[in-house]
């Protein structure tokens, strides 16, 4: 075990150094190459532009917050209720899942503007657009993980008699969460371009509508702010699914 | 000897599949009584397991009638069955202990005597110690003791065994036929043992029944007698060769 520790210790410091040398790299090329600040701004003056109140960063950062992580939690659940009526109901699937296959191809980028149109602005509107977006591939996973249980196992089960919310509860779930872990890392970061797609598409909070707003005067250091806080968030939702992953999936020690 | 535990008498199965028939078991009559451990040997793909699941009530039937149970012996067809297969299929996610305790949970038995139940099972299939493991801690040979101390859990009457060490090397195999053979007469079970080993088979079974290449018709059964308990050198008895030649000539294999 100690040397399990030292070995993570080992993994985070190498992590963090590869972050700091991203920054480096950044600080020298604006200042070597005598970027303007309107093009590329450094690491310091990004960081400054938090101090300047008018653009309200805590409200903005927890509006797009909530349709991120709102969209997502919603695509999780609707998702994997969907898939379990799919492995439940045949012909539900045989009806829905073509029909899913379909409507997924819609580039949801092109919905937007009938979004506006029905929804008006919002925080709903965009929550909608990160669902959308993500909900598809954590169906397809976990239809996928639902499935592939071994027959035998399944005749185990049945031959004593077993319930179909045994089966999925002992069995189909559980042998499903790294397939449905799968969807749900891809679509972490599906949702975070969902809900800054649909803040651009239009809106009136969140740090996509602040960016476009900043886009005017070209305050350039807001702009970087403004991804890079973006990015946090969903580095934060992808921590949280790996750290849920590692809880929740039994894996063979032997493979790393 | 009294009425026999199961009794077979002309089992027709066909499957359908896409519109079209397959006959599987033409007609398949047996009896066994309680407490005997049966070997059913036959060519790939003659229908054993299809034998095997229309017993588990998992298939249904066409024609003839499949009893089991007795008046003294009474047989639940929801909790007395007990299934080792190919492959141990254990729940990667559980251990071990929990493993064996599945068909317990299915069954809603009480938790705190299954689990102690578990324990003793694990100690008689040679698993004492394991029991906080997870499957792929164990070698195939004790994940398939694990397997058969699942099908034990929940004390069912009858066994029914899917070449259940098929998968496992020569010298392993030999190893777990004796443990079967000790597990068989302390536990007091009825099992039913399909095999493609006809050394297996002998040396198993109180009665080996040999069945026709498909269809499934039983092509002939004999009792096996060679005492318990069996050692490894009645192998090499001349009654035991017997027993196999008479297997490999109604196999079409002399
Ligand atoms: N679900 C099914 N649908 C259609 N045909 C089936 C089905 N299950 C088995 N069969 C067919 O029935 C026949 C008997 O199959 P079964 O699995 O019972 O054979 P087996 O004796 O167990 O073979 P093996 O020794 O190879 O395991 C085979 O020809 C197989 O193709
Ligand atoms: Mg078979």
């Amino acid at each position: 075990m100690v040397s399990n520790r030292a070995e993570t210790l080992q993994r985070y410091s190498l992590a963090a150094l590869s972050h700091l040398a991203l920054i480096a790299a950044w600080q020298f090329f604006v200042v070597y190459h005598e970027v303007p600040r309107f093009v590329m701004p450094t690491p310091r003056a990004t960081i400054e532009a938090l101090l300047i109140p008018n653009y309200r960063w805590l409200e903005n950062i927890w509006v797009t917050s909530v349709e991120i992580f709102g969209g997502y939690l919603l695509a999780v659940f609707v998702g994997i209720l969907t898939a379990l009526l799919f492995s439940w109901f045949r012909t539900f699937e045989l009806v829905a899942m073509p029909l899913l296959v379909s409507l997924n191809m819609i580039p949801k980028v092109a919905l937007g503007p009938l979004i506006i149109v029905w929804f008006k602005y919002g925080i709903g509107p965009n929550i909608m657009m990160a669902f959308a977006i993500c909900f598809f591939p954590i169906v397809l996973t976990t239809a996928r993980g639902l499935r592939e249980v071994e027959p035998d196992l399944l005749d185990l089960v049945r031959a004593l008699k077993g319930s179909r919310w045994q089966i999925f509860a002992k069995i189909q779930l559980p042998n499903a969460l790294p397939y449905i872990f799968s969807g749900m890392k891809v679509a972490a970061i599906l949702a975070v371009a969902g809900a800054i797609v649909g803040e651009f598409l239009g809106s009136d909070r969140g740090l996509g509508y602040l960016m476009l707003q900043v886009q005017v005067t070209l305050d350039t250091p807001a702009m970087f702010m403004a991804v890079i806080l973006i990015t946090l968030i969903g580095v934060v939702l992808y921590g949280i699914v790996l750290a849920l992953e590692n809880l929740l999936v039994v894996r063979d020690a032997r493979i790393r | 000897m009294g009425e026999p535990f199961i009794r077979l008498d002309g089992v027709r199965k066909t499957y359908r599949t896409r519109g079209e028939e397959f006959l599987a078991i033409s007609e398949a009559s047996f009896d066994v009584e309680a407490g005997e451990l049966v070997s059913l040997v036959g060519p790939s793909g003659c229908g054993k397991t299809t034998l095997l699941k229309i017993l588990a009530g998992l298939h249904p039937h066409d024609s003839g009638t499949v009893m089991i149970g007795t008046p003294s012996e009474p047989f639940n067809p929801a909790r007395d069955i007990g299934m080792v297969f190919q492959q141990p299929l254990l729940l990667k996610w559980r251990r071990i202990i929990d493993n064996v305790l599945l068909p317990a949970e299915i069954l809603g038995l009480p938790p705190a005597e299954s689990r102690a139940r578990a324990r003793d099972l694990l100690a008689l299939v040679g698993l004492g110690g394991a029991e906080d493991k997870y499957p792929y801690e164990l070698s195939g040979g004790m994940q398939q003791r694990a397997a058969i101390a699942r099908a034990l859990i929940h004390d069912p009457k009858l066994i029914l065994m899917d070449e259940p060490f098929g998968a496992l090397d020569a010298l392993t195999r030999e190893k777990m036929n004796l443990e079967l053979l000790r597990i068989w007469a302390q536990a007091k079970k009825t099992i039913i043992f399909v095999t493609h080993g006809i050394t297996e088979a002998v040396f198993l079974g109180t009665r080996v029944i040999v069945l026709t290449a498909g269809p499934a018709r039983m092509a002939d059964h004999f009792p096996v007698a060679l005492p318990h308990p069996r050692t490894l050198d009645m192998k090499t008895h001349e009654r035991f060769g017997e027993y196999a030649r008479r297997i490999y000539r109604l196999l079409g294999m002399e």
